[in-house]
């Protein structure tokens, strides 16, 4: 096959396309030797571990291109003299030259120049070029692909200069690479892209490529010579979001490989970039001006993070310390740090901010060989050591095939913690001994005592009044305000410290489409995390998270002494009127503040502004100058005269400028603005660089709300400040996690938006680097809206008196207020369409929708069809029955909606042909009966959602597509809540949870954090139905095109991109509006990837998000999608009338509601769904006649045949530039532009297929039971799923009728998943150890780990299974003789679980079930559980700590707890031969005491309830709640 | 909305009202107003919905569901700012409005609508009994003149916003009282005209001149207004009354309604009627052909003259039979929810006694010696739809049947403005149904000229009769001053160059 981008690396920004947005994420591994001793059995491991990772790479449109893959070595000295040699060049002693890999260019010329300027730029380093070794590369096996781009590579040797001291030599060597490196980057080569060097250093060598991991060896034949030998090998196998062939970006890098994903890259990158100006070093500081900029412009996150590991290390600080800056620890909420280490984080926080976001990083200068975790364990990493001092780290267990007698340890590594092994030392050096070493190299607590200042240390200031100076109302209007910014966003946060929920997504304009002036704030859209790396859970994990924030002058990086913590300390970056008097009162030698007036003249209009901004960037840069530390932007003053600037445009410009100035670190910004009022508009502030807002109007605002009583009066006006301010921050927070970011300092100037609507040039003077795709308004238009804002505060003319607030319209419809597409006339006239199944009515419908003549509300409204094609008769277009069956409903949950509206809409979507959707609630199995009439209520599409309720192997069976909830279009990046008023007995059964409980779904799912995980999920899914179609739910965002195509090359054989604008559920109001894209864009860059890459044909794209008529569908189709959504179009054909109060079980026509009162006036009807989506498919059918279209199919992508619509007069929207939307991907014609071809799923090389069903044909036909014996490896994924589902589906959900009916015994260490979904009758035994997700969403069934009987170790001090067990599990057991890592039985609601330890987050989201714990457990057990019972053996009594003590009690067993855990007690150790548990028996009497019962509040109070329900009325059965009455 | 689950909880109020025996006996407003307290409970059954339908189906649009949680809070004086926001004269639509936003309400889909009209006279008599309700002058005057032509609602609506927008503006009226229809239209029995002339004094405080027996093309020259005013808003209704031109047409004791129902006005203001003049129902047998509201004040005012009995008669089939709030599922198909439903209503009129008949055309006035009215001959009709799908009636064969009636009252609806005075006199165009035609700036096609109202679209409802008054008068100010300020329900409320 052809490549499509026959130049080298990522193709440019393209369309939607950008490189930028390219992610990546892998298997990452070493194996070292304690001691040092060198080998080629290390070299051939490393090689061997590469290749059982195999699976956690991907291999696009060639199946001979992998991503990357590559290992670093020790300097492989006693190789290279001789074959240096052959080259005529001799080598010195080891440590007196360098070496490394060059890629180079191709074309003969240019290469010569590169190795020209090379040779020169050593000379002048005072350095000796030794020669160039042509290696062998043998390119035979290797893809074309990666063949058509593949650099020259060779071999450099460098003799250390006689003027350079050994310990100066690898800086030297990285001032002669970085020196190169920038010249040709600058250079005008055409092939510069091609210069890389893997390593250049006398310590390590790197060799790595664009190549699958098999393909290492034998690419490089250097590798399998005997002589190649190291006592180290880290390996690294990459599995990319794209097919483009880059060589470069494969890791190791030259210090580490990383696995896992840099979130906050572009405020590091940003924050470094301004630092330069201040590195100075005693020794280097001539040089330092030569490698900047440090970072590698367009690096990928893992290169850039390299180039400032490599900065801290080569300038001096440890690869540990360095580590640990970038990489720190969760301290600020640490329940047991020592002080001291607190101290050392502290500190090092005043230097540089976190790189923040999921990660396992091995890194090694090759002596140390180390790893560390980010601080929440996002990644798996597991470790053993065997008797002859190897030690192995990959991200899974059984990478090597190792004697089991010869291992003498298991272990993990933990979230934050780092595992070194020091060869030269000869050992491990324990995460504590680290870090202790490091706390003590200064006194860093006397440090920041004398120097770091915070607020409570100054003075408290007097007489601090709320005067504004004007009336209050005057400002109100000047700033924007509505009456629902008071009454829905502000009193909420005021009165409850909570930002208040909406419902029903968002239907009204962009910013840029409206005709009300718009605040610049709402121009700008926050990014979230999707698969490539996992949103966090901001309130179940809050102990990883960080609002902490200073504010000063930064100093010298590379430099340590005690001014440099001289910075002011902020809890949050929300401060009160008095905190900002403080502030402003600062005047100590390094925290001086300057307050300059964000304010602008109302008579000098558009030009004043842009005079004002550029005088208050002068203004900025001479207080620096003037030695000012603290620069307040401030809006105070605003009058008849002076209009205030944005306050983001503000924060903003000055940010970038002392950006670009190199200034940036030596000042805190501190915004004092009356505009601030929203969780967005802080979350933007701070986002582009201020470090702590004042939002003076909004308390002014709040202190008036309670004088005029619409806030009741005991409310103090400091209770109601205090309570805004923890609504601001936690809003921030939440939106901070949503993108994965756990501290507010690394968020800090992140940038984490994309703007919609602002033109380029603004972008780039202003908000430089942030994505902004379609054109739109420049500063001449924000003056406009500004300037409109301030005539309505102060009129020209005469007004009425009597003049109120606007009423704003935004979240509720008004007559006078924001546009909605869903007004009153466009809901009715659908109602009265799909009633009346009326084709006149229904176009009348349409037209209010798709003639946006007056307002303008989306962007496909500014589209209109290009005619061009000949049209063809109506009657030659596929039929209206064929078009229907490629609609979908919404994911809308029984539990979110009544069990009517629920199932009316599955049974018209099963009478037409199409699919509706569960949503995230699993689905009653009395569904899977068909009605006496014949229909059909089951759901044909099951949502898998991060909270797996009711996700069972029956559920599973039973649909036609299963689909993985990414994220939603109302809240992406959030997880889901049900309220407890909605969980009633029926919905608890369903869900197997406790009713009354409000039931949360987290954000991330807990099994994926990065694209690897997303392609065990679908394996796992695709295992448990193999009919089914696997379809991945994403929400549109710049980039989701990238990830779509990580998705397409992880096997799902559906991608839908949902607009942020649809999405039914509650959810936070700063979500609803400001997170996500319209899908148009989304959708179109997804196209456009897709296509580039060549994967468009293997996968459906599916869109939806506010999908209403034909014309939707048609411009849908034309930008890329085959299949459609339509969520609230449905519904509000079955009654809805937009009400928005989902939230509150009150919908009054009985949709939203489980109100049995309410959900009596359900009066919606398949026939009426039916009709709509007949009538829109009859539309679309018109339209396609038209445009000449016979298929869908052949209409899919057709951008070509659309085109802006002219003569857009709108003074915002005629900005507007939609040529990169309407760009249409130029490839060969053999490239596919709709899907028409299967994904392999590699189904038929799985145990299951090729062993287990032929062995276990007996128990399946007949249930005669059957024993089977097998090795297993790692790369045994997901064993034992197909052969339960086979079970389930012979023989229901409740599985098998006996006990061990099937018995797998295996001998080995498992793959991932293996027994998801799991049923009962079927028990599975592993001497050895699993890896991740064992049991997952187990239905019953019986797993049973032990440890091989020769293992020398003692099974309760090691690892025996991977992170998140029994995640969703709804039944059957567990059984671990070891310890297992962390988020054990997270969303457990019915299994039972004996094991000997676990890590951080135990039994989080638990709903049910049992977890009996004989051993420690990590941080925050049982957050967020809800229902079940965890029993602990506490014997150390360090438990107590250890708990989230939110929503359980610690109580002591009663006897009937005793039973039941001497129960399971003993059936663990018939099971597994324990000898913890035997110890627990032998003792009970005594360690009985020492167990913890850990009994969820709620689910205490649902018993309660429940039995006392039971004793009024006691002809019924005993109570059960569901999940803890098996085993 | 206070309370998101007040619509499950409590029932829809209705007034009390004197029984119909002891209403009859006099003119004034027999409903009983809610105690305050009792409202609360009306406004927590509001449900704060994300798509306020009555918010559409009011002309004004008025801000109903955040008027109603102030009621529900207990923030009155907060509620009638709100509602004086977009409308100026709430006392007058919370008593004499159909209500289309009831009908509009959500609620209304499964249960009785809110009591939104109940609330807003509650709302507007409480600011009055209060003293909340003052003069608002306006703080500079821009030194423009504005003659507004009608003190109708509409007028006075317009003349009302004009003013505070800081213009002079005077309200001619050529009927001796100003108030139009509010006056001399709607009967006491269904609004006060104390009230009425309440607003005129605040008006007239505030600085609005009002010129009452003026009537512009009569005895007030138009040419003089074209002089003297930077700007003209014409609202001067829509008064030509559709007749009914039938043999015996001329016959003493045939009236058109507007003749008659002045005339009770005029009495219960202490005004004297000239016997020669005076259109009496009292001891006769009283006709109403015209089964509107029109028709039915005519019933209600009839009633209490102590008029021997009393027919009415509406052209038009009898709409069902489904009570007052039909739920969604029970209107019929033409008028689905939440458009207005075409249903069997029947007025606090009715209730005193009529005898209402339907599909029935009056065919013959007859008369006796003397020229009084003494009979008239009807004939039931059919209705079926011609060739063109158009609504046609034929007669039904052996349904002719003759009435005792000492006095018929033609209430059959209006047919436009009149053409003499300003129309005449400046040659407006006017549009195909004969109103004066206006572009969306209410402006007619002579410079400076305005027109709204009924004048402009047609007889209509006192509510659009207001929203014609505040939208002209905004198209007026920003036509004088080249940006208004003026709020408007369409537009919103900002600036408008």
């Amino acid at each position: 096959m052809r490549p499509l981008q026959p130049n080298h690396g990522l193709p440019p920004a393209q369309g939607l396309y950008d490189p930028a947005h390219e992610h990546d994420a892998c298997g990452v591994g070493f194996v070292v030797q304690m001691k040092g001793v060198k080998s080629h059995k290390i070299v051939r491991s490393g090689l061997e571990i590469l290749v059982n990772l195999t699976h956690r790479g991907a291999c696009g449109c060639d199946p001979l291109t992998g991503d990357g893959a590559g290992i670093l070595v020790q300097m492989p000295h006693d190789f290279l003299v001789p074959t240096a040699a052959e080259s005529g060049i001799t080598l010195p002693a080891l440590g007196s030259y360098g070496a490394g890999l060059v890629f180079l260019p191709r074309a003969g010329a240019e290469r010569q120049h590169c190795e020209a300027r090379f040779a020169a730029i050593v000379a002048e380093e005072g350095q000796t070029l030794l020669g160039w070794r042509d290696l062998p590369t043998d390119n035979r096996d290797i893809g074309r692909n990666a063949k058509d781009v593949e650099p020259y590579v060779r071999q450099v040797f460098i003799a250390r200069g006689p003027a350079t001291a050994a310990e100066d030599f690898e800086w030297k060597l990285y001032v002669v690479r970085k020196r190169l490196e920038i010249e040709i980057r600058d250079s005008a080569l055409s092939q510069k892209k091609y210069l890389h060097f893997p390593s250049l250093s006398s310590r390590v060598m790197v060799y790595k490529g664009l190549l699958l991991a098999d393909q290492v060896e034998r690419y490089f034949s250097d590798l399998t010579d005997e002589r190649f030998v190291s006592a180290l090998a880290l390996v690294h196998q990459r599995y990319s979001t794209n097919t483009f062939p880059t060589w470069d970006l494969a890791h190791p890098f030259r210090f580490l490989a990383h696995n896992g994903e840099i979130n906050t890259l572009r405020g590091n990158v940003n924050w470094m970039h301004a630092r330069e100006s201040m590195l100075a070093h005693p020794v280097y500081g001539p040089d330092l001006k030569k490698v900047c900029p440090i970072l590698t412009p367009g690096g990928s996150d893992s290169m850039t993070f390299d180039n400032a590991l490599e900065l801290l290390v080569l300038t001096g600080r440890s690869l540990p310390e360095a580590m640990s800056m970038l990489i720190p620890e969760p301290w600020a909420g640490h329940e047991s740090m020592p002080d001291d280490q607190k101290a050392y984080y502290e500190y090092k926080a005043c230097l540089i901010e976190p790189w923040d976001g999921p990660a396992s990083m091995a890194f090694t200068d090759g002596t140390i060989m180390g790893a560390v975790l980010d601080r929440n364990g996002l990644r798996p990493s597991r470790f053993w050591i065997t008797q002859d001092d190897f030690v192995i780290m990959a991200s899974e267990a059984g990478v090597l095939d190792i004697p089991p007698e010869e291992v003498v340890r298991k272990g993990r590594l933990r979230p934050g913690r780092m595992f070194l092994v020091d060869t030269a030392a000869g050992r491990i050096i324990r995460d504590d001994e680290i870090k202790q070493g490091l706390a003590a190299k200064h006194p860093y607590r006397q440090w920041l005592n004398e120097n770091q200042l915070t607020l409570d240390k100054l003075p408290k200031i007097a007489g601090i009044n709320g005067q504004l100076g004007e009336p209050i109302l005057n400002l109100q209007r000047a700033f924007g305000y509505t009456l629902e910014d008071l009454r829905i966003i502000m009193r909420p946060m005021g009165t409850d410290a909570y930002e208040a929920l909406g419902s029903m997504g968002d239907d009204t304009p962009l910013a840029v489409l409206s005709d009300r002036p718009q605040l610049l704030y709402n121009y700008f859209k926050q990014l979230f995390a999707q698969v490539t790396n996992p949103p966090l859970d901001a309130i179940r994990e809050e102990i990883i998270t960080s609002m902490i924030t200073t504010i000063g002058s930064e100093g010298n990086l590379l430099d340590e002494t005690p001014e440099q913590c001289r910075l002011l300390r902020l809890d949050a970056p929300v401060i009160t009127n008095h905190e900002l008097a403080q502030i402003k009162q600062l005047n100590h030698d390094r925290l001086r503040s300057k307050v300059l007036s964000m304010l602008f003249p109302r008579a000098e209009g558009a030009a004043g502004l842009q005079r004002r901004l550029d005088e208050l960037r002068r203004e900025a840069s001479a207080a620096i100058a003037a030695g000012f530390t603290i620069l307040i932007l401030s809006d105070r003053g605003v009058n008849e005269d002076l209009v205030p600037i944005p306050a983001l445009l503000a924060t903003s410009a000055v940010h970038h400028h002392l950006i670009r100035e190199e200034t940036r670190t030596r000042c805190g910004l501190v915004i004092e603005t009356g505009e601030a009022r929203e969780v967005h508009h802080f979350a933007l502030l701070t986002g582009y660089g201020a470090g702590a807002v004042n939002p003076y109007l909004a308390f002014a605002t709040l202190g008036e709300m309670l004088k005029q009583r619409f806030i009741p009066e005991q409310f103090t006006y400091e209770k109601l400040c205090q309570n805004f301010v923890k609504a601001a921050v936690k809003g921030v927070l939440k939106v901070m996690s949503k993108m994965g970011i756990s501290t507010q300092q690394s968020y800090r100037g992140a940038q984490i938006f994309e703007a919609v609507g602002l033109s380029a040039p603004f972008i780039e003077e202003y908000f430089l680097r942030t994505p902004s795709r379609i054109e739109g308004i420049g500063l001449a238009e924000v003056a406009q809206e500004s300037l409109r804002l301030h005539e309505h505060a102060y009129p020209s003319t005469q007004v009425p008196s009597n003049l109120d607030l606007d009423v704003g319209g935004r979240y509720q419809w008004r007559r006078k207020g924001e546009a909605h597409v869903f007004n009153p006339e466009v809901v009715s006239k659908l109602q009265h369409a799909a009633q009346l199944n009326s084709r006149e009515e229904f176009k009348k419908f349409c037209s209010e929708i798709d003639t946006q003549q007056t307002r303008l509300l989306t962007l496909r409204g500014l589209l209109e069809f290009k005619p061009g094609r000949a049209p063809v008769p109506l009657s030659e277009v596929e039929s209206a029955a064929e078009i229907v069956k490629r609609f979908a409903t919404g994911a809308m949950s029984y539990g979110s909606i009544s069990k009517e509206a629920h199932e009316t809409l599955a049974i018209a979507m099963n009478r037409i042909g199409g699919k509706s959707n569960t949503g995230e609630g699993g689905e009653d199995p009395r569904r899977y009966t068909l009605d006496p009439n014949g229909d059909d209520r089951n759901s044909a599409i099951k949502q898998v959602a991060s909270g797996r309720f009711g996700v069972t192997s029956l559920y599973l069976v039973h649909a036609k597509e299963l689909q993985i909830k990414m994220a939603q279009g109302a809240k992406p990046g959030e997880g889901g809540q049900l309220p407890g008023h909605k969980v009633d007995r029926e919905i608890g059964r369903i869900r197997h949870s406790t009713p009354g409980v409000g039931l949360i779904s987290p954000p991330p799912h807990h099994d994926i954090y990065s694209i690897e995980d997303l392609a065990q999920l679908i394996h796992d899914l695709k295992n448990s139905n193999r009919d089914a179609r696997i379809s991945v739910k994403l929400v549109a965002e710049v980039g989701v095109g990238t990830v779509a195509a990580g998705v397409a090359k992880g096997k799902s054989d559906v991608v839908l991109i949902s607009g942020y604008d649809g999405g039914t559920g509650a959810s936070p109001q700063t979500s609803i509006k400001h997170a996500g894209l319209p899908w148009e864009l989304g959708l179109a860059e997804t196209h456009q990837v897709l296509v580039l890459n060549d994967l468009r044909g293997r996968i459906v794209v599916q869109t939806d998000g506010q999908l209403r008529t034909p014309k939707d569908i048609a411009i849908a189709t034309m930008l890329g999608a085959e299949e459609w959504g339509i969520a609230t179009g449905a519904l509000v054909v079955m009654g809805c009338i937009m009400m928005r109060v989902c939230h509150l079980n009150t919908c009054p026509v009985g949709i939203a509601t489980q109100d049995p009162v309410l959900r009596q006036k359900f009066a919606g009807q398949a026939e009426h769904v039916i009709n709509y989506f007949f009538m829109v498919a009859e539309g679309l059918r018109e339209i396609m006649a038209e445009l000449g279209f016979r298929t869908v199919n052949e209409m899919v992508g057709r951008v070509d045949l659309l085109d802006t619509r002219r003569a857009i007069e709108h003074w915002k929207a005629k900005g507007l530039d939609f040529s990169r939307i309407l760009k249409k991907p130029v490839v060969p014609e053999y490239v596919r532009t709709y899907c028409c071809e299967p994904q392999d799923h590699g189904i038929e090389r799985s145990l299951d297929v090729t062993r287990l069903l032929d062995l276990c044909r007996p128990a399946l036909e007949n249930q005669t039971p059957v024993v089977v014996e097998l090795p297993i490896r790692n790369i045994n994924r997901t064993v034992g799923t197909i052969l339960c589902s086979e079970v389930t589906k012979r023989y229901g959900g409740k599985g098998f009728e006996k006990d061990d009916t099937i018995q797998l015994n295996f001998r080995g260490t498992a793959g991932q998943s293996i027994m998801a979904f799991g049923v009962h009758g079927v028990t599975c035994r592993v001497e050895g150890d699993v890896n991740d997700y064992c049991g997952k969403g187990l239905s019953g069934g019986r797993i049973i780990v032990y440890p091989p009987k020769s293992s020398p170790f003692k099974a309760e001090e090691n690892i025996i299974a991977g992170n998140v067990v029994l995640y969703g599990a709804t039944a059957g057991e567990v059984y671990l003789s070891g310890i297992a890592g962390e988020r054990f039985c997270v969303r457990n609601s019915g299994a039972t679980a004996v094991v000997e330890g676990i890590g951080d987050h135990g039994c989080e989201y638990m709903t049910g079930g049992r977890a009996i714990i004989l051993g420690e457990t990590g941080r925050n057990f049982a957050a967020g559980m809800s229902g079940g019972l965890a029993y602990v053996l506490d014997e150390s009594d360090a438990f107590r700590r250890l708990v989230n003590p939110e929503m359980v009690d610690l109580v002591e067993l009663e006897p009937a707890d005793c039973e039941i855990v001497r129960k399971f007690v003993r059936r663990h150790v018939e099971f597994t031969g324990s000898a913890k548990g035997q110890y627990v028996l032998d003792h009970w009497n005594r360690l009985q005491e020492k167990f913890v019962k850990v009994f969820p509040r709620d689910y205490k109070r649902a018993l309660a309830e429940m039995k006392k329900e039971a004793d009024m009325n006691t002809d019924q059965p005993e109570p059960e709640l569901q999940g803890v009455g098996r085993g | 909305m206070g309370e998101p689950t007040g619509f499950l909880k409590f029932e829809r109020l209705h007034y009390e009202k004197d029984a119909p025996a002891e209403r009859l006996k006099h003119h004034k407003e027999f409903l009983h107003p809610f105690p305050l307290a009792v409202l609360k409970t009306e406004g927590a059954r509001c449900m704060d919905c994300g798509v306020p339908f009555c918010h559409t189906g009011c002309p004004l649009g008025n801000i109903i569901p955040d008027w109603n949680d102030l009621v529900y809070r207990d923030h009155w004086h907060e509620a009638l700012d709100r509602l004086h926001g977009t409308n100026n004269f709430p006392e007058f639509t919370g008593r004499v409005c159909p209500a289309p936003c009831e009908s509009a309400c959500v609620l209304g889909i499964n249960e009785d609508p809110v009591a939104i009209k109940s609330i807003e006279m509650s709302i507007a008599d409480r600011g009055f009994e209060e003293g909340w309700i003052l003069p608002e002058p306006p703080e500079k005057r821009t030194g423009k003149k504005v003659a507004v032509v009608g003190a109708g609602p509409a007028g006075l609506a317009a003349a009302q916003q004009l003013n505070r927008a800081g213009h002079r503006v005077t309200l001619f009226e050529r009927a001796d009282r100003p108030g139009g229809l509010l006056m001399y239209g709607i009967p006491d029995f269904k609004l006060e005209k104390w009230k009425v002339l309440r607003r005129v004094e605040q008006m007239t405080a505030e600085g609005v001149e009002f010129r009452c027996n003026a009537h512009i093309g009569v005895n007030v020259p138009t040419a003089e207004l074209v002089q003297n005013y930077d700007a003209i808003l014409l609202t001067g209704g829509a008064t030509q009354g559709r007749d009914l031109p039938i043999p015996g047409r001329e016959l003493q004791g045939v009236h058109f309604a507007m003749e008659f129902l002045p005339q009770q006005n005029k009495r219960n203001q202490g005004d004297t009627i000239a016997d020669e003049v005076a259109i009496l129902a009292q001891d006769k047998h009283v006709v109403v052909i015209g089964g509107g509201d029109t028709g039915s004040d005519c019933v209600g005012t009839s009633n209490r003259q102590g008029c021997a009995s009393l027919v009415q008669f509406e052209l038009m089939p009898m709409p069902p039979d489904v009570g007052k709030y039909p739920r969604a599922s029970e209107r019929p198909a033409n008028s689905p929810w939440p458009h207005w439903p075409i249903i069997l209503r029947t007025s606090e009129s009715h209730e005193e006694g009529a005898d209402r008949h339907w599909s029935i055309l009056t065919k013959e006035f007859r008369g006796n010696a003397a020229g009084e009215v003494e009979s008239l001959l009807t004939v039931e009709i059919e209705w079926t739809k011609d060739a063109h799908g158009r609504q046609a009636f034929k007669e039904v064969e052996g349904t002719e049947k003759v009435w005792p009636c000492g006095l018929a009252l033609l209430a059959m609806g209006f047919l436009g403005p009149e053409r003499h005075g300003p129309i005449e006199d400046l040659k407006l165009e006017l549009d195909p149904r004969g109103n004066v035609k206006c572009n969306a700036q209410y402006q007619t096609s002579v410079a400076n000229v305005f027109a709204a109202g009924d004048m402009r679209r047609g007889q209509s409802l006192v509510v659009w009769a207001i929203h014609e008054g505040r939208e002209a008068a905004r198209a007026v100010d920003k036509h004088l001053m080249g940006i208004t300020h003026l709020p408007s329900v369409n537009a919103g409320d900002f600036a408008a160059r």
